[in-house]
């Protein structure tokens, strides 16, 4: 008996969530072609955290990866969730930016070069907060100036998840990846309790928290674009595809018509569930991940 | 936020790698181990957690009397504990001697 006849694929298989951000990044990457850009020895870190008494990481917790995926140009730009909660300062939006810009100026002059963010984020990082803002407008007017000539693929895998402002980067992507055990919204939970009550949103409830946010959900009901299991290789292979594809014909930030129908057609005299929504909006009849 | 900083001009062994290793998330830290320019070694830390100069120093002293290496050392530390901090060296040095 061989071990793969033992042990079950996921207990074989290399996990996508357990890999540091830089890790993520290079696993994507045809073999050798991998080249970082403004790495940790460069030494640009935010110049605001220390002032504020927080240690500073020596690449602001954003890694930019530049190479080859399934033999054509890309840029990939990873977020670190375990430094400040993958926030966004001045730094490491800028080196965002300046990637996303410099793809699009290759883009411009013949060369295709497509970005996959891995956003594992809370969005703006307090202790920046005004440079932090500005950082996000720049990077969703750089996604939107690149989208037009080869796609820019959002990555969330988990467990961080993508909230805040950098939500609003994944929405205006060309494609959006997700896992099971990760989640997307614009508010977080505590966010959403503290501003609304307990009433509106349990943050401690785990099963209600992935329902609304999970990935399963948003896939179901078509904000994402694939579910994908917590597995390198068919990550990666997710991503080789849609760079393959290039942008899609419309984009889902550009369907407004769709959207405000959708709204509008909404019956919130009763409370809307889940499941319901995925076969309403998306005529998706799975069930996972909800109760 | 405390800065510290330690020489240890007895490491003279000549290194030509760097290695960059951690993330400065809770009770973790990042390093950055590359060559020194001149003789010896340096180390400079930068941690979040105040007063811990002394356990730095016994840390550092224990990884020197088994380490030689002329190496550039920065740290920024979110709260590693000693046992984490030895830890992140060695895996730094497992880096630059492969």
């Amino acid at each position: 008996m061989s071990t793969s006849e033992i042990f079950p694929a996921f207990v074989n298989r290399k996990s996508f969530i357990e890999l540091d951000g830089r890790a993520r990044a290079r696993s994507l990457f045809d073999e050798g072609t991998a080249k970082e850009l403004v790495g940790p020895f460069d030494r640009v870190q935010s110049p605001w955290l220390p002032i504020q008494g927080v240690a500073p990481q020596a690449d602001d917790g954003c890694i930019v990866i530049k190479g080859k995926i399934g033999g054509l140009p890309a840029v990939v730009i990873s977020l670190e969730g375990a430094f400040q909660g993958g926030s966004i300062g001045e730094v490491s939006g800028a080196k965002m930016t300046a990637a996303l810009d410099l793809a699009t100026r290759d883009s411009e002059t013949g060369k295709k070069t497509a970005a996959v963010l891995l956003l594992e984020t809370g969005g703006v990082r307090l202790q920046e907060a005004n440079l932090g803002l500005a950082a996000i407008a720049e990077v969703i007017s750089s996604i939107l100036a690149l989208r037009r000539h080869a796609p820019v693929i959002t990555v969330v895998a988990g467990t961080v998840g993508c909230f805040g402002g950098m939500s609003l980067a994944a929405g205006v992507s060309s494609y959006v990846v997700m896992t099971k055990e990760a989640r997307l919204g614009l508010n977080g939970p505590e966010v959403i309790e503290q501003e609304s009550g307990i009433d509106e949103f349990d943050a401690s409830d785990r099963a209600l928290i992935w329902a609304i946010h999970g990935g399963e959900q948003r896939v179901g009901i078509g904000e994402a674009d694939a579910l994908v299991e917590d597995d390198a290789e068919k990550i990666a292979s997710a991503i080789r595809g849609y760079v393959q594809a290039g942008p899609p014909s419309e984009h889902r930030s550009e369907q407004v018509k769709l959207n405000r129908d959708r709204i509008a057609a909404l019956d919130t005299s009763t409370q809307i569930d889940p499941i319901s929504l995925r076969k309403k909006w998306n005529g998706n009849t799975t069930t996972g991940g909800a109760r | 936020m405390e800065q510290i900083e330690f020489d240890y001009p007895a490491a003279k062994r000549r290194m030509t790698k760097k290695a960059y290793v951690g993330v400065v998330g809770s009770g973790d830290m990042e390093v950055l181990m590359e060559p020194a320019g001149g003789d010896g070694a340096h180390v400079s830390i930068t941690t979040s957690v105040n007063g811990f100069q002394d356990s730095w120093k016994a840390v550092f002293d224990r990884f020197f009397s088994k380490f030689d290496g002329a190496v550039k050392i920065q740290i920024n530390d979110a709260g590693a504990t000693p046992g984490s901090v030895l830890l992140r060296l060695e895996q730094a040095v497992e880096v630059i001697e492969q």
